[in-house]
């Protein structure tokens, strides 16, 4: 019976080492982001209060332009140290349809603090007209909605290049960025040195710019983190306690057994 | 049953009438024998009934905040995420609790077959365990589509599509699951109102399988029928305190999950809304799921294994032989009983066995690896070699061994192999 397994082995590997290991033959699928350390990580993370405000400035005076927010409101930024009055000043700055009134008429009004983030276009296929067709995509999940988003995001709004290298063609309107997947983005590059002025006086470096927008964009796509993350270490002390207590139940129950 | 119970007037005068008491101490408490010996891996069939309680109980608090509606649904589950109370705490334990329920099920179930627990008697206790993991399939995949993300959308596309490869009525059954003419609003309402009702048949499937469980009571490590009193101690205290000490782990570990990464299971793609003009690059289902779409996905034409059942295409096409066979890796395991003659249950006295019993769960492993894979290169292959092997180990191998293995001695009794063991 031995020999019968031993030569059932070598069959097994001698069909495996004649497959050739080839890589599969995907679609480019843009460089790796480096891995970044990030304030909201690891198990007692918050989100960096001046970046997160800083962030904020980035979106509006920049993303804002082309990106939705569709899935937040304004009076979520309460949540992360913004004050109801800085959060009703931020809103009233944009317009949304209301109504109907008594009249049965639509209007516009002030946006107030329970008002989603207004989008930029009314719809998608306004977007796409000012877009050279492509579509900016809302940005409430972003960080969720990629394979680590927040590295990736990084990379990304920093990782373009001029002119394409030698021997990509790119398509009309389009930009090369070695961190999309397939290398040409329809965004053209966002960001650059002192693309805003920090009002918290904080030097404006690409680099800066983009990990602010990135924490802004985290705290946007996983509000609940900080009270996560807090819940969980009571959570977990009260159940390694209690579980260390069933162990002693145990062993004291199962002491006549042994 | 001793009246030590009863000396209570209030349980006195229920138990009269109802003797609720009397079969809670048979089905779990001091009457209820069981052998003495089982091991932590027999802690999993009790922590796959508390997911479940889990799973219900949260999702019933998910579905009174969720909208089945393609133009809310997405909506409606990040607004439980932001804004309902404890929401995000609710809709991540019900998202990790999916993957969690599988893990213990997959435990228990390769439990079972490393101590032989599905020979003669237990084989309807087998077979209603296979048919509360099919049942589970289908709620998973239905509820995976819920959140209505690009995942949601295009796993739901590819897998009711499979259905089309049935012949004459396949394309009836697909209109009929879809509610239409592609995965639009009647497949999402339908699909809530199955993933709302299916868990409750898994419920009553459970107790089927508890009732089954009760009849010859648990199998052990050693495999050996208990031959008296001396082989068995009373349920509780003994084995309530062990399963509550595994509940106390299993806890901690799933409340890590959940709190400290609650997507690691999950897709990205899944929360970006489900888009029917944008196909993402590379669907795959969930992790539970990927063992059987790589034997589904290894059906092409070239594919040996299907020229041998369509007679070289003459029967069938390699997508419907790809759907029987991704059916067949789980309706096979319905007839383990009777493929494996031999009479010793435990893999302990099984050399040859146990030695392909770790290569079919390297197997199964490898099988979900490959089915996480693109299906191109080298993957197509590995696929279709691990595809082989399984198929071959649960019809070939099982019987074979079974029949040419010369198992070790067996122990006389549970108690004989304790006390011979020196304890």
């Amino acid at each position: 019976m031995k020999k019968v397994i031993l030569s059932a082995f070598a069959a097994v590997s001698l069909i495996m080492g004649t497959v050739t290991i080839t890589g599969p033959a995907e679609a480019a699928p843009g460089a790796k982001p480096p891995a970044q350390d990030w304030s909201w990580q690891g198990p007692f993370g918050t989100f960096d209060r001046p970046s997160l405000r800083r962030g904020l400035q980035v979106y509006s005076e920049v993303c804002s332009g082309c990106h939705s927010l569709n899935l937040v409101a304004y009076r979520a930024l309460g949540e992360v140290g913004f004050s109801i009055d800085e959060i009703k000043a931020f809103a009233s700055e944009f317009e949304v349809v209301d109504g109907p009134d008594e009249d049965g008429e639509m209007f516009d009004r002030e946006a107030i603090p329970s008002d989603m983030f207004v989008s930029p276009f009314e719809n998608e296929n306004a977007a796409r007209a000012s877009n050279n067709g492509a579509m900016p995509p809302d940005l409430s999940l972003m960080t969720k909605a990629r394979f680590n988003g927040p590295d990736y995001l990084l990379a990304l709004l920093t990782g373009y290049e001029e002119d394409a290298p030698a021997g990509v063609e790119l398509m009309d309107g389009m930009s090369y960025n070695h961190y999309f997947p397939g290398n040409q983005i329809a965004m053209a590059m966002p960001i650059d040195d002192d693309s805003v002025e920090y009002a918290d006086g904080t030097e404006a470096t690409q680099d800066q710019i983009a990990r602010d927008v990135v924490t802004f964009l985290a705290w946007a796509a996983e509000p609940e983190l900080e009270e996560r993350k807090r819940l969980g270490i009571k959570v977990m002390i009260f159940l390694i306690f209690l579980t260390g207590l069933l162990y002693a139940l145990k062993r004291k129950v199962w002491a006549d057994q042994h | 049953m001793s009246s030590k119970f009863f000396e209570n007037p209030v349980i006195k005068w229920v138990e009269y009438r109802m003797p609720v008491f009397t079969f809670l101490d048979h089905s779990l408490g001091s009457s209820y024998p069981t052998p003495k010996n089982l091991n932590y891996w027999w802690n999993f069939g009790s922590l796959a009934g508390l997911v479940l309680v889990i799973m219900i109980v949260s999702g019933i608090v998910l579905a009174m905040n969720y909208t089945p509606h393609v133009d809310y649904a997405f909506e409606s589950v990040e607004r439980i995420m932001r804004d309902v109370n404890y929401g995000w705490l609710i809709r991540y334990i019900h998202m990790n609790g999916g993957s969690a329920f599988f893990i213990c099920v997959y435990i228990h179930l390769f439990r079972g077959m490393y101590f032989g627990s599905y020979k003669e008697p237990r084989e309807l206790l087998w077979i209603l365990g296979v048919f509360i993991l099919l049942a589970m399939m289908a709620t998973a995949f239905m509820g995976y589509v819920l959140p209505w993300g690009q995942m949601s959308f295009w796993g739901a596309t590819v897998i009711t599509n499979l259905f089309s490869a049935i012949p004459f009525v396949g394309d009836s059954i697909v209109t009929l699951l879809w509610g239409g003419f592609s995965v639009d609003n009647p497949t999402l309402n339908r699909f809530f109102a199955l993933h709302y009702l299916l868990p409750f048949v898994i419920v009553g499937l459970v107790v089927f399988h508890i009732w089954a469980l009760h009849m010859h009571r648990s199998n052990n490590p050693l495999g050996v029928d208990v031959k008296g009193p001396e082989d068995m101690i009373p349920f509780h205290p003994y084995y309530t305190v062990k399963d509550l000490f595994g509940m106390g782990v299993f806890m901690v570990l799933f409340m890590f999950f959940v709190f400290y990464a609650p997507n690691f299971f999950g897709e990205p793609d899944n929360y970006i809304k489900a888009n029917p003009m944008v196909t993402p690059p590379h669907i795959v289902p969930e992790w539970y799921f990927l063992p059987y779409y790589a034997i589904l996905r290894a059906f092409t034409t070239d594919f040996f294994l299907f020229q041998i059942v369509s007679l070289g295409g003459f029967l069938m096409d390699a997508k419907l032989a790809g759907v029987l066979a991704m059916f067949a890796s789980i309706l096979l395991l319905l007839l383990l009983p009777w493929l494996d003659r031999s009479k010793v249950r435990s893999n302990r006295f099984r050399p040859i066995n146990l030695w392909f019993f770790w290569i079919f769960f390297i197997d199964c492993i490898f099988l979900g690896y490959i089915g996480g894979k693109p299906a191109e290169g080298s993957f197509i292959i590995m696929g279709q070699i691990a595809t082989t092997y399984y198929f071959a180990h649960i019809v070939i191998l099982i019987p074979l061994i079974s029949i040419l293995e010369r198992p070790k001695p067996i122990p006389e009794s549970i108690s004989s192999a304790v006390t011979s063991a020196g304890h």
